[in-house]
């Protein structure tokens, strides 16, 4: 099984007719996803690229199509009125991968989410990945695997880069999620963890992190207290100096626990393997999994 | 995106805060006659990007025009914690009763602001809460609902002011969270806040950090942005768009993605090298921007050597290979440049590079030898 997506997902593109949004639907499509609708207002009516229905609206196109789940790429102004509409609309799951999203909306956007049983990744993510199954990302097909790992990821190419590394040793995936570099953002590692611990076919888990927030602290009281599968950590950003942003809006450090070193002793006093570069995450996974 | 003292009063008073009547000087003599228009007893103060000034000397108190012409003499070009001073504020006196500590920022955990509130102001608020940390209120606001009139009375009780100044307190209050939304601010402080003899509530210091994702609509806020103080690399980077951090060491280093950047950093660390900066030039592999990034990473002069680390993932290898070719020849640069190359296409990337290569470029497949690579070239061209 996967996490988040899969063979049942009918995706919907919201700012499908954009240039990111139309480039990224014809990649998920190619590796097999199920894309039933776009939205782009002004353009109902018209047809996308891959013969894909555009909407006015994401109600009328999840009316038509039976979508259930959606990706935005809508420019960051407009990012947090796209995910309102989404979930106005009941979607399951919604990725919004637009990077700059004002912190402020997106406070509101979270707070709004308690009240809705539906479930955002990001902003700022490369989206979720299940290979074979369905790809409701921008990430690269070609270098994931079917397999049992689950991989849940604070950066885009860190995961690109570890995804690589255990494919090429013959370890696939069951699904990876970019949960975003933002320093508010949908769902954090706890939630894809104990979705990873839930899923029968995840043997092990990988939690890639970096500076900034606190979250990682938190996954590993999670980790040690609920999980039965093992995890394998690595965090990004040793070299960083305080109180300069790093990349993601949310890569800061800002106080004792926002620093690499204070969560990769956290994650190893709570009995997690947390590799010192992404090169030993790999190897640390085939340990784990006893190959 | 952090702003001076005065810069962030200036946008409190704009929500109705109060504060004591205050000039900004470039120069002694504009300071003089900033002090001979407030009049009595003004504070000269540094206006720097850093916290610590007074304990710097960057804060002096004095008496009369010609002293604050001294005093400003002295603070301007002053140095603290590598910020070097450029302007300084001229505010007014007042007879201060008492002093405490009052923000309101960004909680990630919670997904809402936390107001915090303490009866200890002027003082560090991290050190309030190791020693003493019953004197802090923490609540947590819902912006669904914005700040409600029971957390205002629950702080002003706990203020313990009456009267008057427990009105202005509360007036304060409601105006520093109208101020912390509408501003896009991830941080409000006001340290200390004051209460005057006479039950004035007044903002003595403020710290106030916008959001820069929210910049965009608060174009008069994003004017605010001091090029002539920023380093000059990261002002070059942030005009075109690049995310560059100066760093201390000799190993230039660029990548795609904050991510993998970080973690660059980090392996040549290990490496015993020591990063000269973070720069993340994005997932294309245009050539253009490529140049401009190495450009501004060698223009730094302590560096030695440059490390490229890229995963190629939807922009393939060999295109990324191509652009980095086109961007070396564009800017001539000869420190020795170590590229790491991995992902979609890599290998026939790879093979684009070794056939093309100028001598100073070494390319590696693992980032681990590429970073003990690029930090012994530095330690050589050091030498």
């Amino acid at each position: 099984m996967a996490i988040l997506v899969d063979d049942n997902t009918k995706l919907l593109v919201q700012g499908i007719t954009g240039r990111e949004g139309a480039f990224h639907t014809g990649r998920m499509i190619e590796s097999g996803t199920n894309v039933v609708a776009g939205v782009t207002p002004g353009k109902g009516g018209q047809t996308a690229d891959g013969g894909v229905p555009i909407f006015n609206t994401v109600d009328e196109a999840v009316k038509e199509t039976g979508a259930n789940a959606s990706v935005i790429f809508v420019p960051p102004p407009f990012a947090a009125d796209a995910i309102f509409e989404s979930l106005g609309s009941d979607l399951g799951t919604v990725c919004c991968i637009t990077e700059g999203v004002p912190v402020h909306d997106m406070m509101r956007v979270a707070n709004y989410m308690r009240l809705k049983d539906a479930t955002l990744i990001g902003p700022n993510c490369p989206g979720v990945l299940s290979p074979g199954k369905a790809n409701v990302s921008i990430m690269p097909q070609s270098i994931f695997t079917p397999g049992n790992v689950g991989v849940v990821s604070r950066s885009g190419t860190l995961t690109y880069q570890v995804v690589n590394e255990l494919t090429q040793m013959g370890i696939g995936q069951t699904s990876a999620v970019g949960i975003g570099g933002d320093p508010i953002i949908g769902t954090d590692f706890i939630e894809i963890l104990s979705l990873f611990e839930a899923d029968p076919d995840t043997e092990c888990a990988v939690m890639i992190g970096e500076i900034g927030g606190n979250a990682e602290q938190r996954a590993a009281e999670y980790i040690q207290s609920e999980m039965t599968i093992p995890v394998v950590a690595y965090i990004a950003g040793f070299t960083a100096p305080e109180g300069k942003t790093m990349g993601h809006a949310g890569a800061i450090v800002s106080g004792g626990d926002t620093t690499a070193d204070a969560k990769s002793n956290a994650l190893r006093k709570a009995g997690i393997r947390a590799a010192e570069n992404p090169s030993e995450v790999a190897s640390l996974v085939a340990d784990a999994l006893g190959k | 995106m952090d702003l001076y003292e005065h810069q962030g009063k200036e946008l409190l008073k704009e929500y109705g805060l109060e504060t004591l009547p205050g000039k900004v000087a470039t120069t002694p003599k504009e300071a003089r006659d900033a002090a001979e228009e407030i009049g009595g007893t003004v504070a000269v103060k540094a206006q720097v990007l850093t916290g610590g000034r007074g304990k710097a000397g960057g804060i002096k108190v004095v008496d009369n025009p010609e002293d604050a012409e001294k005093a400003a003499e002295q603070i301007l070009g002053m140095d603290i914690k590598g910020h070097t001073v450029g302007r300084v504020y001229i505010e007014g006196g007042a007879e201060i009763e008492t002093e405490m500590y009052l923000s309101v920022m960004v909680d990630r955990e919670r997904k809402q602001s936390l107001l915090l509130f303490s009866t200890e102001g002027g003082v560090d608020i991290e050190e309030v809460a190791e020693t003493k940390p019953e004197a802090i209120v923490r609540l947590y606001v819902d912006p669904l609902v914005g700040l409600q009139p029971f957390q205002i009375r629950e702080v002003t009780f706990a203020s313990g002011l009456s009267g008057d100044a427990a009105k202005g307190f509360g007036k304060t209050l409601q105006n520093l969270y109208k101020a912390f939304e509408g501003a896009d601010a991830s941080l409000v402080e006001i340290n200390p806040l004051v209460v005057t003899k006479g039950g004035e509530v007044l903002t003595l210091d403020s710290k106030v950090t916008v959001d820069n994702s929210s910049l965009y609509r608060h174009k008069d806020i994003a004017d605010l942005h001091d090029a002539a103080a920023a380093d000059p690399q990261e002002q070059r980077a942030q005009e075109a768009g690049l995310q560059y951090v100066k760093l201390d060491g000799d190993v230039g280093i660029l990548g795609n993605g904050a991510g993998l950047v970080m973690s660059t950093l980090d392996v040549v660390a290990q490496a015993g090298g020591e990063p000269a900066n973070f720069c993340d030039v994005g997932g294309g592999a245009d050539a253009e921007q490529i140049s401009t990034a190495l450009d501004i990473v060698t223009s730094n002069e302590n560096v030695r050597s440059v490390f490229f680390n890229i995963f190629g993932g939807i922009t393939r290898g060999d295109e990324v290979a191509k652009g980095l070719l086109a961007a070396i020849e564009r800017t001539n640069i000869e420190h020795p440049i170590v590229v790491r190359l991995d992902g979609t296409n890599a290998e026939e990337g790879r093979r684009i590079l070794s056939e093309n290569t100028p001598a100073n470029v070494h390319t590696e497949e693992m980032m681990l030898d590429a970073a003990r690579s690029a930090v012994k070239l530095a330690k050589k061209g050091g030498n």
